[in-house]
C-alpha cells in the first residue's frame, strides 16, 4: 500500500495535467498548441506513433504465445496486453484532441478515402482497439472477487479457449495499422525526407515500422516489467522470459538495421539525387542535424541489436535490459526525425526553416497519458492477475 | 485521383514573373472575394491569448507572396515577387491522396482541387503532404469586425474553426457562369470565368483559363519558352505555370544539384 499511493497520486496529477490541456484545447482551439501552418503535425502526433509502437508488445507477444506455440510467454501475456491496451487507447484519446474537428472523427469511417493510409491506421486502430479490450476482459474476469461468481468464472475460461483466434485477429490488424504509420509518411512523395520507394502502393517504411514496432515492443514490455519488479520489490517473470524476449528483439532488430541501413543509403543516394537534394541538404537547417540519423542508427540500432544478438549479454540483466531500453528509445528518435524534420524540412527553395516548440497545454495531454498509463497499470497489477507466476517466483 | 473526364477541360493559371511588382493586389483580392476573416481572440482572463496578426505561420492566405532574390550584391542584385496559389497539382495530387476522409477532391471536370469544409476532421494530414505551403489550418474562429460582415461574399461559406482551407480559382466564380449560361439557354460546358487574382493584377500579369483551349491566353503563355513549374521534379504536375526570362529566378523554381546548375548556366 505504501508503494502504490504514490505511484496512483502521480499518476492522478500527470492526469489532471493532462485533463487541463485537453479542456484548453478543445474549448478554445489548437491555437493553445505550438503547432502552425508549417508545423501542422506535432508531439502529439510523435507522441501517438511512439506508443503504438511500443505498445507492439502486445501484438507481438500473442502472435508468438498461440500462433508459433511459445508457451513461456504466458507469464508476461497479461502484462503485454494491458500494456498494449494503456497505449492504443490512449493513442485513440489523443488523436480525438489532436483533430481540429473531434466531433467530426467518425466522418473517417463514413466519408472513408480508400486511398489515403491514415484511414487505413484509423480503422485498424479501432478495430485493434476492441480486439485488446477483449483480451484484457478475461484478466479483469479473474480479479479475486469477480471471479467468486461461477458463470464469470465459465467466461473467463471460454475467453481463454478462444483467445488464439483473437491473437490472430490482433497480429493482422497491427500488421497493417503499424505499416500504415509509416506508410503513412513514405507516401508523402512531395515531402523528399520522409519519401520511400516500395512495392505496389507500399513504400519501404511500411515495412521498417511494422518490424520495427514487433522488435521493440516486447523490449518496451520487459522494461515495464522490470521497473514494475523494482519499484514492488516482487520477482515478477522468470530470467529466462526476459532472455528470451531479449533474444527475440535482438535478432528482429538486427535484420531491421540491415533494412532500415539499405533504406537510408537509397534514399541518400537515389532518391534525393533524383529530386535535385542532397542528404546534407535535408540536415542544413535548425537544429535537427544529422546527428539524428547517426544516433538513431548507431547508438540506438547497431549496438543493441548486436548486443541482443550476443547469448552471454542476454546472460546479464543489466546488460540486456540497457539493450532493450536503447532499442526502444531508437524508435522513439526515429518516429520523431520522420514526423519533425520531415515537416521542418522547405521543400520550395525559396521557403525557410521554420521551428516548433509545443506549449504547455500541448504538453500535458502527452503527460496525461503517461498518467493514464500508471494508473491503469497500478490498478491491473494490484487488483488483477497480471503476473501467473508471482507467487510461485516470490515464496513467502 | 482519376485522369480528368472531360478532356476538353483543365483549368489552370500562369504568371508572369517578369510582370508582377509585387504589389500585392491578387491577395488582397483573393481575400475579399474568399471571405478570409481575421483570428478571434482565444482564452479567458489571464490565460487570455490575442490572436496574432504579425503570426504568419497560422494566418489564413490563400495566395501569398514570396520576395526572392539572386543574392549577389549590389549592383547586380536582383529581386522579384513570385504570388503563390494553389498548384492545383494534376498528378496523384498529394493533398487529395492522403485525406482520411475524402474532404478535398479533384474535380474530375476541371481539375480544380477543393474542400469540403463540412467534411474536413482538421486532421491536417494535407497540410503536411504539400509540398508548397498552399493549404492553411484555421487555428482559431475567424473574426469579422462589426460592419465587415456587411461586405463578405454571398457566394463563399465562411470557414469554421479546425478545418483546412485553400485556393479553389474561385470555384463559385465558375459555378455562377455555369447557372448564368443554363438561365439565358447556352452550353453551360463551353462557359469561362475569371478568377479574383487575374481580375485584380494591375500589370496584367495573372491570366487564367482552360490549359486544353489552344486559343485560351493561358494555354499559349503555358507553352512559352519562359514557362515553368513549381518543383517539377515531384512529378506534381502543378496547374499553374510561372513565366520569366531571368534564369536565376528559373532556379529557385525546383531544386537542384550543383552540377545541375553548372550545366544549366552553361546551357
Amino acid at each position: 500500500m505504501l508503494k502504490f499511493s504514490p505511484v496512483i497520486l502521480i499518476g492522478g496529477v500527470l492526469l489532471l495535467y493532462g485533463a487541463v490541456g485537453a479542456v484548453m484545447c478543445l474549448y478554445f482551439g489548437l491555437n493553445q498548441t505550438g503547432m502552425n501552418d508549417y508545423f501542422p503535425f506535432g508531439l502529439w502526433i510523435v507522441f501517438d506513433l511512439v506508443v503504438i509502437a511500443l505498445g507492439a508488445g502486445a501484438f507481438f507477444t500473442g502472435f508468438l504465445t498461440y500462433w508459433v506455440n511459445q508457451k513461456q510467454l504466458k507469464d508476461v501475456i497479461n502484462a503485454a496486453v494491458v500494456i498494449g491496451f494503456i497505449c492504443y487507447s490512449g493513442a485513440v484519446a489523443m488523436l480525438g484532441v489532436d483533430i481540429g474537428q473531434p466531433i467530426r472523427g467518425w466522418f473517417i469511417f463514413w466519408h472513408a478515402n480508400i486511398h489515403s493510409m491514415l484511414t487505413e491506421v484509423s480503422y485498424c486502430i479501432t478495430t485493434y482497439l476492441v480486439v485488446l479490450i477483449i483480451e484484457f476482459l478475461p484478466a479483469v474476469i479473474e480479479n479475486r472477487q469477480i471471479k467468486k461468481i461461477r458463470e464469470n468464472r465459465l467466461l473467463a475460461h471460454n475467453f481463454h479457449e478462444f483467445m488464439f483466434i483473437f491473437a490472430g485477429v490482433g497480429a493482422f490488424l497491427s500488421f497493417f495499422h503499424q505499416g500504415s504509420l509509416g506508410g503513412m509518411f513514405g507516401v508523402l512523395y512531395a515531402r523528399p525526407f520522409a519519401f520511400r520507394e516500395g512495392i505496389l502502393i507500399w513504400p519501404w517504411t511500411f515495412f521498417l515500422f511494422i518490424w520495427s514496432a514487433a522488435a521493440v515492443g516486447p523490449a518496451f514490455t520487459t522494461t515495464i516489467v522490470s521497473l514494475t519488479e523494482r519499484i514492488s520489490g516482487r520477482k515478477l517473470i522468470p530470467f529466462s522470459v526476459k532472455q528470451f524476449y531479449g533474444k527475440i528483439c535482438g535478432w528482429m532488430l538486427l535484420t531491421y538495421m540491415i533494412a532500415k541501413s539499405l533504406d537510408t543509403l537509397a534514399w541518400a543516394f537515389s532518391t534525393l539525387p533524383r529530386l535535385g537534394l542532397t542528404f546534407a541538404d535535408q540536415f542544413a537547417g535548425g537544429p535537427y542535424g544529422a546527428w539524428l540519423i547517426w544516433i538513431e542508427l548507431f547508438l540506438f540500432g547497431w549496438l543493441p541489436a548486436l548486443a541482443l544478438v550476443n547469448s552471454k549479454v542476454r546472460q546479464n540483466e543489466g546488460l540486456l535490459l540497457g539493450a532493450m531500453i536503447l532499442a526502444w528509445v531508437g524508435v522513439i528518435f526515429n518516429r520523431f526525425t520522420f514526423i519533425v524534420v520531415s515537416l521542418a524540412i522547405p521543400v520550395l527553395p525559396f521557403e525557410k526553416f521554420q521551428g516548433y516548440m509545443f506549449t504547455w497545454p500541448e504538453l500535458g495531454i502527452a503527460v496525461g497519458l503517461i498518467g493514464y498509463g500508471i494508473i491503469v497499470y497500478g490498478l491491473s497489477y494490484r487488483y488483477l492477475p497480471l503476473f501467473p507466476r508471482e507467487k510461485e517466483l516470490n515464496p513467502a | 485521383m482519376k485522369a480528368t473526364h472531360d478532356d476538353k477541360l483543365l483549368w489552370g493559371m500562369a504568371i508572369d514573373l517578369d510582370k508582377c511588382t509585387g504589389c500585392g493586389a491578387c491577395s488582397v483580392a483573393c481575400q475579399a472575394e474568399n471571405n478570409i476573416g481575421f483570428k478571434g481572440l482565444a482564452g479567458w482572463g489571464r490565460l487570455n491569448l490575442v490572436a496574432d496578426e504579425s503570426d504568419k505561420l497560422r494566418s489564413i492566405t490563400w495566395l501569398k507572396i514570396y520576395r526572392i532574390h539572386n543574392g549577389q550584391p549590389f549592383p547586380d542584385y536582383r529581386e522579384a515577387y513570385l504570388p503563390r496559389p494553389c498548384m492545383h497539382c494534376d498528378h496523384h495530387t498529394p493533398c487529395v491522396s492522403v485525406c482520411p476522409s475524402t474532404a478535398t477532391t479533384r474535380d474530375e471536370e476541371g481539375g480544380i482541387v477543393s474542400q469540403i469544409y463540412t467534411r474536413c476532421i482538421g486532421c491536417r494530414y494535407c497540410v503536411a503532404a504539400c509540398p508548397y505551403h498552399a493549404r492553411n489550418f484555421n487555428w482559431f474562429d475567424q473574426h469579422f469586425p462589426p460592419g465587415s460582415e456587411n461586405y463578405l461574399n454571398p457566394d463563399v461559406s465562411v470557414r469554421m474553426r479546425g478545418v483546412v482551407e485553400k485556393c479553389h480559382f474561385c470555384h463559385h466564380r465558375w459555378m455562377l457562369a455555369r447557372q448564368k449560361a443554363a438561365h439565358e439557354g447556352q452550353d453551360r460546358h463551353q462557359v469561362t470565368y475569371n478568377t479574383a487574382c487575374a481580375e485584380a493584377c494591375p500589370t496584367g500579369a495573372i491570366v487564367f483559363g482552360n490549359l486544353k483551349d489552344p486559343g485560351s491566353e493561358v494555354a499559349k503563355w503555358s507553352k512559352s519558352p519562359r514557362a515553368f513549374r513549381l518543383l517539377e521534379k515531384l512529378g506534381t504536375q502543378p496547374k499553374v505555370w510561372y513565366l520569366t526570362s531571368q534564369e536565376w529566378i528559373r532556379q529557385w523554381g525546383d531544386n537542384y544539384l550543383e552540377s545541375e546548375k553548372a550545366s544549366a548556366r552553361k546551357g
